[in-house]
């Protein structure tokens, strides 16, 4: 083995919060397998993101730096990891999970013939093979793998795995040149619109969650107090969604978002099986359903049988008292 | 319009799923078998772009000769044929798509659909993969859709928002929920589902690159607690969290 690459994605000029687990993550495969990692930042002015990156433990951060790159394009930036990956002779490639990494894995994996594990929840050495976990048939079976061509791609779950400061040296910076045409930019985002300052699902912490039991829209009120007082992102079933009560952005669930947070409170979910599939890996469960025999209880790490009329008001004067202490 | 749809067929989401003894595969007896449900929007939106400009829809799947009844399913909505590459062997992503592009090259479609990933296995890499061996532009998780002569805007979903993406024809796209709403099969529909043409070809690729060690049961969580019944179990809710759980 003599390189791990890790593309770690930026966003308005910001590494999200993925990127230091992935870039973490791949650090310390590398000492494991006694080889280095270095970490890819495809952009425009990229001198303050870089620095943020500076103590993880990578052995050398590469800019591909241009005006053109600040608009993201999967045909671009999958060639530009693609052809870094070569040109250092990078045997294994970190991404994210994100959209942006779900995006341009399987892009970079056809370019190289490599095989791609998606959506990781683990990833291990056993006898120097590379193993790694992911969920599959909604979450109801991990099935563990491992890739078999000589280039072997991994992206992993969000929120899942750890980012740790090393203190460390400092990496090398080095810029990377990748020779594009205009044929490369087949395919150029003309704009992005984010939906409201809201927090999304997919990169909360804390997600509130409510389904059928606010029994109206109006009701989410409550949800999205609960959600205020947490910093929290407001989540959502598909049952409320469909009905038109929330958008399709704030749906968890299987054709929803996949969702691990540290902490999901589901407040009149009952949690049907295509729910569940999207939050079960969170890692503290708190739900809140007046239906004692609700399957949500049964992946509950903390229930309260009861109306959500009831509890919700409470539970947020609660912890806004201590929050505020 | 050539418009093809690749699809695939998985389990009912609420089938119970068991391991086989080998450890390493899904017993697939008792499992009702559906349209991947990301597929159907690639289906309704190939219907759409038929009813638009004219041509012909056209499904693909690689699979056993059983899944020829997932196939027949489209049909029934409206697609006009179909093309299976028979094996009963169990490729991975690549080799899906290895098999797929082959077919494609030849077929030349204006345009090529396919779900955004399907419920199984969850990987969303075929129809990424199909844009690179075919040298095509490929745009995902796509929301709306808009040809106007061979130019494509695709909405696409990112997190917190969205990108309007543009290409050009051919190109491939993966089909998000909220896209379109996929019409159920008519009664017309069903009767000639059962004699539109399937035609049948050899695989063309097999090996795979990523191989199962093995599949397991998540580890059942230890059960949770009840913490009461009514708003006086709050502040032990709260105080649970914050002491024992830590996420406070």
């Amino acid at each position: 083995m003599s390189k791990i690459l890790i593309f770690t994605e930026t966003r308005g000029n910001k590494i999200k919060n993925s990127g230091y687990e992935v870039a973490s993550t791949g650090v310390s495969l590398a000492k494991e397998l006694n080889c280095e990692a270095y970490a890819l930042l495809i952009g425009n002015n990229l001198s303050e993101v870089k620095a943020s990156l500076s103590d993880y433990g990578l052995n050398k951060i590469l800019l591909a730096e241009k005006q053109e790159f600040e608009k993201y394009s999967n045909s671009v930036y999958s060639k530009i990891i693609a052809d870094t990956s070569t040109e250092i002779g990078a045997d294994i490639i970190f991404f994210s999970a994100t959209a942006m990494g779900r995006d341009l894995a399987p892009l970079v994996a056809g370019k190289l013939n490599a095989g791609l594990a998606v959506d990781c929840t683990e990833i291990k050495v056993d006898s120097s093979e590379i193993v790694a976990t992911r969920p599959v048939f909604a979450g109801k079976v991990n099935v563990r793998v491992k890739i078999n061509s000589p280039i072997k791609i991994f992206s992993l779950r969000p929120n899942v795995f750890k980012a740790t400061n090393t203190h460390g040296p400092e990496p090398i910076t080095e810029n990377v040149n990748i020779d594009l045409t205009p044929d490369d930019y087949i395919t150029k985002v003309k704009e992005v619109t984010i939906s409201n300052d809201k927090l999304d699902v997919a990169e909360a912490n804390i997600i509130v969650s409510g389904g059928r039991g606010l029994k109206t829209p109006e009701n989410f009120k409550l949800i999205e107090e609960l959600a205020n007082t947490l910093g929290a992102a407001v989540g959502a079933s598909r049952a409320v969604v469909d009905a038109g009560w929330r958008p399709h952005s704030e749906q968890v669930g299987q054709t929803g978002k996949t969702v691990s947070p540290n902490l999901y409170i589901a407040c009149g979910i009952s949690g049907a099986i295509q729910h569940m599939a999207g939050m079960s890996t969170s890692k503290c469960i708190v739900a809140i359903n007046k239906d004692k025999d609700a399957p949500i209880f049964q992946i509950a790490d903390y229930g309260i049988v009861a109306d959500v009329f009831e509890i919700l008001p409470s539970f947020t004067e609660e912890l806004k008292k201590l929050l505020s202490n | 319009m050539k418009i093809a749809v690749c699809i695939s067929q998985t389990p009912d989401t609420t089938t119970k799923i068991k391991i086989n003894s080998d450890g390493r595969t899904i017993d697939p007896n008792g499992v009702t078998y559906i349209i991947n449900p990301y597929d159907e929007f690639a289906i309704e939106e190939a219907l759409k772009l038929k009813e638009k400009f004219g041509g012909e829809t056209i499904a693909l799947m690689v699979g056993k000769e059983s899944v020829k009844e997932t196939m027949r399913k489209t049909f029934a909505m409206g697609i006009d044929k179909g093309i299976l590459v028979k094996t009963d062997l169990d490729l991975d992503s690549f080799s899906v798509a290895k098999n797929l592009a082959d077919v494609l090259k030849d077929l030349t479609a204006d345009i090529i659909l396919c779900g955004k990933q399907s419920i199984d296995y969850d990987d969303s890499q075929v129809g990424a993969l199909i844009s690179v061996f075919l040298n095509l532009p490929y745009v995902n998780v796509v929301t709306e859709l808009v040809i106007e002569g061979n130019n494509v805007t695709a909405e696409r979903e990112i997190e917190g928002g969205k990108e309007i993406v543009e290409t050009t024809l051919p190109c491939i796209i993966g089909t998000q929920k909220g896209l379109n709403n996929p019409r159920y099969p008519n009664l017309k529909g069903i009767m000639q589902a059962k004699t539109k043409p399937i035609e049948d070809r050899e695989i063309t690729y097999k090996d795979n690159l990523t191989e199962v060690i093995d599949m397991s049961l998540p580890k059942s969580k230890s059960k949770g607690k009840i913490i009461g019944y009514d708003v006086s179990a709050v502040p032990e809710l709260v105080r649970l969290l914050r002491e024992e759980a830590k996420v406070l």
